[in-house]
């Protein structure tokens, strides 16, 4: 029986000629990240179990994005257990700040991700490697301690649900547009314990940015993780990122899928998700009028040099809203760097924006742009859940970086168009 | 294996920023996270829960972000068992390797109230109703995980494997 990508790439990982939906297996796994919120508790587990000595000091990657360049003392800490540990451990993957960006950013950028391979993370936005053909799923700190150990850990194989994509699409409209309509289609359980993968002629054109981004929030649905199919976008991007040998795992033409959804772009205007739910979601033309008090692009969702782009030819020679505080956080250095080189950072700071060093800082409520009570965001993040930029009495709005950057100079949610 | 406890309600697609704000991860430390536990989705809750207590929820409990520190905050605080509908994927796992009890059973949000007396046979799965007001059957750990759970968790299932 044919087999999907998720259930090939497991299937070869734990030595095993097939595998079906609902099989337990363990699996060899190619790559484990932590950041400086979840690794402290995986060293601590680590140091527990006895352990002396990471499987494989190439393949484990620790990353201070969080909380980094530190908040507090308490910050600090964790971030210096991180530094201690790979130093300790001669880890060749450790991204102090400086060298540092948002992880699920970093990763791809740095050629630390290949198609086929098998990426286990601390954090559930792990599933973002799939844009790149790679099983890329989050797990807890236990999980990513026994993978340093054992380089390997179990799992269920997922059943996979197929999403395609045809037609046109419409301006505005990008990969953060397509996967909050999925997920305001199938809700925020419709792909629980599941595999995305993603298909259709749109998403044969669609760039890696646009992909990571999709990738990126097949966890606000649920899924275990979301996957594309590697292809001529995906060999372009890795070019000059990796000198490594990679394998293009396909699915079989008799793949078996537990749910096909077909989608027509033409159908797809700019999605903007209300408080407090990823699956609240509403067509740009029906949202109404929202004031805003912030806004914010970037995140591992959205902080790419296309996203960048996108923002600065809408607030280029504008300015924010009179109230309006705009935040932009690029996510790895080499994005900021380049944002630079282009003139990307002068038409921010022009534009009365302030430009921030890589961070998770702001999209979960951490530092450098907290929301007070009452308050009102819209951000290119990918969380808008009570509390989650900062007063469990504030609101977040999720939209794609076109319709933020858009929203910072009205001063209420809208479309470029309304400039 | 076996609880009895009060019950706290919760709704559908309870997050783990519900569970613990991001605003606190800069520890990991148990008995600090206990003191946030559940403070997002109801702000007096740390204060009027008791150890033992028990928490029935809907469907996709512990969406959202991968930290364990949810878990290990409901742990500490002294919850005995998570009852849920549905769990969302990682925090199954966590709860698991933290050896955090949890039970899926769908029929429990609708037929168990607030502050209802429950016992909870993990074994079975049969969650028993003070008061004979009667029974109800959760889906039964897989045996996989029955195995992880008698190693004593995650980390010491790994240490068999070292022969440590």
């Amino acid at each position: 029986m044919g087999m999907t990508i998720v259930e090939k790439i497991l299937a070869g990982h734990a030595g095993l000629d097939s595998v079906v939906p609902g099989q337990l297996v363990e699996a060899r796994v190619d790559r484990v990240l932590a950041n400086d919120i979840t690794a402290p508790i995986a060293i601590r587990e680590f140091k527990q179990a006895g352990a002396s000595k990471v499987f494989d000091p190439e393949r484990i990657i620790l990353v201070p994005d969080h909380f980094a360049p530190n908040k507090d003392i308490a910050s600090a800490e964790q971030c210096k257990l991180l530094r201690e540990f790979a130093h300790q451990q001669q880890l060749t993957h450790y991204f102090e700040v400086g060298r540092m960006g948002i992880e699920h950013a970093l990763l791809p950028e740095q050629g630390l991700v290949l198609p086929g391979e098998i990426i286990v993370g601390a954090d559930s936005h792990t599933c973002t490697h799939g844009a790149l053909g790679a099983l890329g799923t989050g797990v807890g700190s236990t999980d990513v301690a026994a993978a340093m150990i054992a380089g390997e850990l179990w799992f269920k194989v997922p059943e996979t649900m197929k999403f395609i994509f045809n037609g046109v699409l419409r301006p505005w409209v990008s990969g953060k547009d397509l996967i909050l309509y999925i997920i305001g289609d199938i809700g925020v359980d419709g792909a629980l314990y599941r595999a995305m993968e993603f298909g259709g002629e749109v998403i044969d054109s669609l760039s890696m940015e646009g992909r990571l981004t999709m990738a990126n929030m097949a966890i606000e649905a649920g899924g275990k993780c979301g996957i594309f199919s590697p292809d001529a976008i995906t060999e372009e991007y890795l070019k000059g990122r990796t000198t490594q040998p990679w394998n293009a795992v396909a699915a079989d033409a008799d793949a078996k899928y537990c749910e096909v959804k077909h989608y027509r772009c033409e159908d797809i205007e700019p999605q903007v998700a209300f408080p407090h739910s990823p699956d609240n979601t509403r067509s740009i033309s029906a949202v109404g009028t929202v004031p805003i008090d912030q806004a914010v692009i970037g995140s591992c969702t959205n902080g790419r040099i296309e996203d960048l782009r996108v923002a600065a030819a809408i607030l280029k020679g504008r300015k924010t809203a009179p109230g309006v505080r705009l935040i932009v956080f690029p996510a790895t250095q080499a994005i900021y760097l380049q944002a630079l080189r282009e003139g990307l950072l002068e038409i921010f700071i022009e534009a009365e924006a302030v430009v921030s060093t890589p961070t998770c800082g702001p999209c979960l409520g951490g530092h450098m742009g907290i929301l007070a009570r009452g308050e009102t965001a819209i951000a290119t993040t990918n969380r808008n859940f009570v509390g989650r930029m900062g007063h469990p009495e504030s609101f977040v709005y999720l939209a794609n970086p076109a319709i933020t950057a858009a929203s910072a100079v009205l001063g209420r949610i809208g479309s470029p168009d309304e400039l | 294996m076996q609880f009895t406890g009060r019950v706290w309600k919760f709704g559908d697609n309870i997050n783990t920023d519900e569970i613990i704000p991001a605003r606190y991860l800069n520890t990991s430390d148990p008995a600090e996270l206990a003191k946030h536990c559940m403070e997002d989705a109801d702000p007096d809750f740390p204060g009027k829960l008791a150890p033992g207590d028990i928490i029935v929820a809907g469907q996709n409990f512990g969406c959202g972000s991968s930290r364990e520190h949810a878990p290990i905050a409901l742990k500490a605080a002294g919850i005995a068992c998570v009852i849920a509908g549905s769990f969302a994927r990682i925090f199954y796992r966590n709860s698991f390797n933290m050896g955090l009890p949890i039970l899926e059973c769908p029929e429990a949000a609708a037929r168990i109230a607030e502050g209802t007396m429950v016992t909870v046979e993990l074994d079975s799965g049969l969650i028993t109703l003070a008061g004979d007001a009667g029974t109800l059957i959760a889906q039964p750990i897989p045996p996989f995980m029955r195995n992880l759970i008698s190693a004593g968790g995650l980390m010491n299932y790994v240490r068999e494997k070292m022969g440590t």
